[in-house]
Order: C-alpha cells, then sequence, then structure tokens
C-alpha cells in the first residue's frame, strides 16, 4: 500500500466501511521476500491467514539451505575433515544467533529440539521424573495447546503430581487472582504460553513467573515453563528481562524450515537435569557398567541432529533481525486493530477472545456457519485459514464452542488480506441463510 | 461451476440448515455415537429394525458441519425402510465414492440422490466429515456405542 489514504483493496469499497475502522498504515512490504506469497492459486492471489500454524519461509532461508546442502553438507561434531569442520561452525553458529535473539546468558542454554513440542517433553521427562513427587502440583492455564498439557498429564501419572488449572474470564483474560490462590506450598512447577494460538491472548508471563517464583516448597520457587510458540517470531522476548526458567519455541513458527526447535534452560537448572534421550553425542564415556554424560546443551542432544533445520533457522533468526521484531509487533498489532474492526461488521460473526493484550490471532465463529465450511468456502478465494479445535479443546470448551475459524497474521500481510476475508465471510453468511 | 459451490449445492445447505430425522428415538434399540477425531464433532445415531430386518426408524443428533449434517440428514430419509443387507450395500458404495474409489457413472448403483456428495472425494479433509454419520451408523448395527471416523 502507497499511503494510508490508499486503503483500497478488492474486499469492501472505502465507503462501505463503518467510521470504526481505522485507516490503515503502510505496510511492511516484505511480501516479495516470500516466493510462495507471490504464487496464484486458482488464478487469485494467496492470502495466507494461517502464520500461528505456520509462517511462510523467506528466500533467504530456502536459498541458505539449498546452497549448505549443494555446497557445504556435512555431519557435525564428528567429522575430522574441512567439510565437517565447516558444518560445525554454521551449526554452532546458529546457537549464537538464538541465544542473541533471546538475550540469553551462555549459549549453553540453548538447546535444539525438534519443536515446541518436543522442548517441552523434555522438561516435563526430564526435569519433572527427577523432581516431581506425590502431591506435588504443576499449574497450567486454561488456554493451553494440548503440547504443554499432555506431557505433564502423562508425567502426573509417572509421579503422582496433580495439575491445577489458572481460569480464564469471558475475554480469555488469565484470572491473576485464582492464579495467586492456586501457588503454594506444593507448586514444583508453572507452564503457560506466552501467547494464546487458539484465542491471541497475551498473558502477563512476566508477573506470572515473578509471583511463581515466591512459592514453591518453603519460598523458594516454583519453576516457571513459557510456551512461546506463538510469540517468538511477533514480540521482541528477553528470557532474561522475563526470569523465565524455560522458554520454549518452534523454528517454522519464526520463518525457519520445520523439524527444529530450541529449548531455553537456565544453565543451573539444565545441570541439575538427568538426558531426556540416549544415544551418540551426548555421552562422556560409554562402559557397559556405566556411563558419564555431556554437559549442557549436548547432553540432551542425541543422535545426529537436524544439521540443516538448524542452518535454516540460523539465517530465520537473520532475516527477523533484519526486519526487526518491534516494526513486525507494531506492524502485526496495527493489522489486527482493523482486522477486529472489520470482522466486527459481518453479520453474525462472533470474536472468540477479546483480551485487552493480544497477538495478531482472530479466532471466531459465525452464525450459522461450521468453521470447516468456513474454511473450505474462503480456499475458493484464495484465503488460507486455520478451523478446528486448534489442538486445544479445553479452550474451545471454556467458550462453549466445538471449533472457531482463525485468522493469524504475520508481518508479510496487509489490509488488503483482511478485507478479503471480511468481503468472504459476507458472502458465506448470504450463502448459509 | 467453482470447486466449493459444486459441494455446497443448495440441496445440501437445505439439509444443513432443515436437517430431516434431526431427533433422538427413545426406545431405540441401536445407538452409536460417531466422532471425528481431526474436528471434534460427532453425530449419535439412533436406529430400530424391525422383524423383518428393515430400518423401521433411523435418526440423528449431534454437532457438525454443513457436510457432515447433510450427509446424516439425507443418510437417514434415504435408508429409512431399506433392509439391513441394502444398507450394507449402499453403505460400501457411498464409502467408496467419497474416497474416489468408486465412479458412480461407471456401473448400475444405489446411491440415487446421494452423489450430490461425489464432489467431497475433492477435499481430502472432509472426506470424514461426508462419512461420519455412515460410520456410526455401521457402528448401531454392529451393536457398539461408538465409533470413529478413523476406523
Amino acid at each position: 500500500m502507497a499511503n494510508p489514504s490508499d486503503a483500497s483493496s478488492p474486499g469492501i469499497a472505502p465507503a462501505d466501511r463503518a467510521a470504526s475502522i481505522p485507516a490503515f498504515h503502510p505496510g511492511l512490504d516484505i511480501k516479495r521476500d516470500f516466493p510462495v506469497l507471490n504464487r496464484e492459486f486458482g488464478g487469485q492471489p494467496l492470502r495466507y491467514l494461517d502464520s500461528a500454524a505456520t509462517t511462510q519461509k523467506p528466500l533467504s532461508v530456502i536459498v541458505a539451505m539449498n546452497t549448505f546442502y549443494m555446497e557445504s553438507y556435512g555431519t557435525v561434531r564428528r567429522g575430522v575433515y574441512r567439510l565437517s569442520e565447516k558444518a560445525t561452525a554454521a551449526y554452532e553458529g546458529t546457537r549464537r544467533k538464538v541465544a542473541a535473539l533471546i538475550n540469553a546468558a551462555s549459549e549453553r542454554e540453548i538447546i535444539y529440539t525438534s519443536g515446541t513440542t518436543q522442548s517441552i517433553n523434555l522438561v516435563a521427562y526430564s526435569y519433572g521424573r527427577k523432581f516431581l513427587k506425590p502431591g506435588d502440583e504443576i499449574i497450567l492455564s486454561q488456554i493451553e495447546h494440548h503440547a504443554n498439557i499432555v506431557p505433564w498429564q502423562i508425567i502426573g501419572e509417572m509421579t503422582g503430581a496433580v495439575i491445577k488449572v489458572i481460569p480464564v474470564d469471558d475475554t480469555g483474560t488469565l484470572m491473576l487472582e485464582e492464579y495467586k490462590k492456586l501457588l503454594g506450598e506444593r507448586t514444583r512447577i508453572v507452564a503457560v504460553n506466552h501467547i494464546s494460538n487458539a484465542l491471541g491472548t497475551i498473558n502477563p508471563v512476566k508477573e506470572i513467573i515473578r509471583l511463581a517464583h515466591l512459592s514453591g516448597p518453603g519460598g523458594r520457587g516454583a519453576v516457571v515453563l513459557i510456551d512461546g510458540a506463538q510469540s517468538i517470531a511477533h514480540m521482541a522476548v528477553d528470557v532474561r528481562d522475563l526470569d523465565a526458567d524455560f522458554y520454549a519455541f518452534s523454528g517454522h513458527k519464526m520463518f525457519g524450515p520445520t523439524g527444529v526447535g530450541i529449548l531455553y534452560g537456565k544453565l543451573a537448572l539444565l545441570e541439575s537435569m538427568p538426558p531426556y534421550q540416549g544415544g551418540g553425542d551426548m555421552i562422556m564415556k560409554v562402559t557397559f557398567e556405566k556411563t558419564t554424560y555431556q554437559a549442557s546443551p549436548h547432553r540432551f542432544e542425541a543422535g545426529t541432529p537436524p544439521i540443516v533445520e538448524v542452518l535454516g533457522l540460523g539465517a530465520a533468526v537473520d532475516y527477523l533481525n533484519k526486519v526487526g521484531l518491534d516494526r513486525i509487533a507494531a506492524h502485526e498489532h496495527a493489522l489486527l486493530e482493523y482486522g477486529t474492526a472489520v470482522l466486527k461488521e459481518v453479520p453474525g460473526l462472533r470474536l472468540i477472545g477479546t483480551a485487552a493484550h493480544k497477538g495478531s490471532i482472530l479466532s471466531f465463529t459465525l452464525d450459522g456457519v461450521h468453521p470447516h465450511d468456513i474454511g473450505t468456502l474462503l480456499d475458493e478465494d484464495g484465503i488460507a485459514i486455520r478451523a478446528g479445535h486448534h489442538c486445544a479443546q479445553p479452550t474451545m470448551d471454556r467458550f462453549g464452542v466445538p471449533a472457531t475459524a482463525r485468522a493469524s497474521l504475520g508481518p508479510y500481510n496487509d489490509a488488503s488480506d483482511l478485507d478479503a476475508l471480511a468481503k468472504g465471510l459476507r458472502r458465506i453468511g448470504e450463502m448459509f441463510r | 461451476m467453482s470447486r466449493s459451490n459444486e459441494l455446497y449445492q443448495q440441496v445440501i445447505l437445505d439439509h444443513n440448515k432443515n436437517p430431516r430425522n434431526y431427533r433422538t428415538i427413545p426406545d431405540a434399540a441401536l445407538v452409536c455415537e460417531g466422532h471425528n477425531p481431526l474436528c471434534g464433532d460427532h453425530i449419535t445415531v439412533y436406529a430400530n429394525v424391525d422383524a423383518n430386518g428393515t430400518l423401521a426408524d433411523l435418526s440423528f443428533q449431534g454437532n457438525g458441519c454443513a457436510i457432515s449434517k447433510a450427509s446424516a440428514s439425507m443418510m437417514t430419509a434415504y435408508l429409512k425402510g431399506k433392509t439391513l443387507a441394502q444398507v450394507r450395500e449402499i453403505f460400501t458404495e457411498f464409502h467408496d465414492m467419497v474416497r474416489g474409489e468408486f465412479d458412480p457413472r461407471s456401473r448400475e448403483n444405489h446411491l440415487g440422490k446421494l452423489t450430490l456428495f461425489e464432489g467431497v472425494k475433492e477435499y481430502s479433509s472432509r472426506i470424514k466429515c461426508a462419512s461420519l454419520a455412515w460410520h456410526a451408523l455401521m457402528g448401531a448395527l454392529e451393536k457398539k456405542p461408538s465409533a470413529t471416523t478413523e476406523g
């Protein structure tokens, strides 16, 4: 878009817009960096509104991975030949980039995993199984992704620890007063997301962590894991400012490839934890009588890692730094406000998740139309949204809906994507009337 | 006609809005709840079979998308009064058709207006929506309390 007054789009004519809808500022203009967003699907431009599920990849990430395969590929931390040494340097270089991105104290606090799910499972199985006792309490929120519920249920069954749940109000905001009541002597772990994938709520994680650190056995502090899958590419994250004990996220939701993710953990905690998986490259010495383990992070990285994916993640961090997380956050916030206003004008539309602090996620229902039908019919307009329970069935239960439709934004979206969405929803609403 | 207009035809939209046989059968001998774990939708099918092995009554209730609801509605209307042997034959034809394994134009069949659902085969994610009620009905006939589309 050239200028704010030129918010015209194939969607609704400006004259049809309600006065409450703000004019939109110029976008970041980075769509051209993403090859797939410049393709047409069925003669229509692709309007990709599913970045909360996975983000598209910039050319720089794709090229970095292809080039590495074609010119420099070799194993890491094993080979004595130059190819392997170069690959190892690049592989460990990503660790430094990630540490800098989230302001970790040391790159030894950065563990490569396969994604957020494995990061959370690592903490549950390693830390949880070692330290949880029968009757200990794990606090989760009512609006967690299944990946931050099920691992704790499994570990709870193994150890006898029990799960407590922080409720949310009708806007999808965590009820902090209720959280304070849940905290106590038996609290050992608090695990909440930074941004809810189903509603978009930004949780006050700094305060959640502060309070957790005052509770626990003898007031020595419960340990807090933050699921950062939805925050990492949408806002600046500083794990030391938050004082997070663990912070988990995925490469593929931050413009990087699938198959790689990160677990950040405070070094003292990581050093107290046993390995999660056994295998190559995580040992000091192996005999059939006894095996001793490497220090963090390698203790937690058994087997040949996703080398090229780690390289791609490094390129994705470079891309995030180039565009700037503060600019991304500002752009997406403006888009969220615009989208919220535009969707509110669609007859029969109900927004699910209206917290005061929200990430760029618009979850909604449309009277008389099942979200899956919305998804299939919007596809006709080249619009890709998610429909379903978003792997957050307790969240759906809280709001009394089996599923929602969800449009989630990335820095490459602009106001015309939201105009097209609103236009498509009006068409669908009329079709089902 | 566009791809999705082929799927969301007026008849299907009508059955979604005004589903036939959308009720419980209080004294039903056969009841089965069908789940689609992919989307969380569920449809319960109620049936009674008379002494001659005919579906004397058939109904459904539950939550689902237009495709699953219209499919359930048309299924109940179409199968009521059919013998169990006919029901099983129609199930196989329908199931094969929505999976793209049976072209109803290729040979004589018993699908009648159920061929409206043929367009579903183009949407791999929606095939289970169209077959949810059918799996529940098959579960009911086998006296199972629940059935899934993952069977």
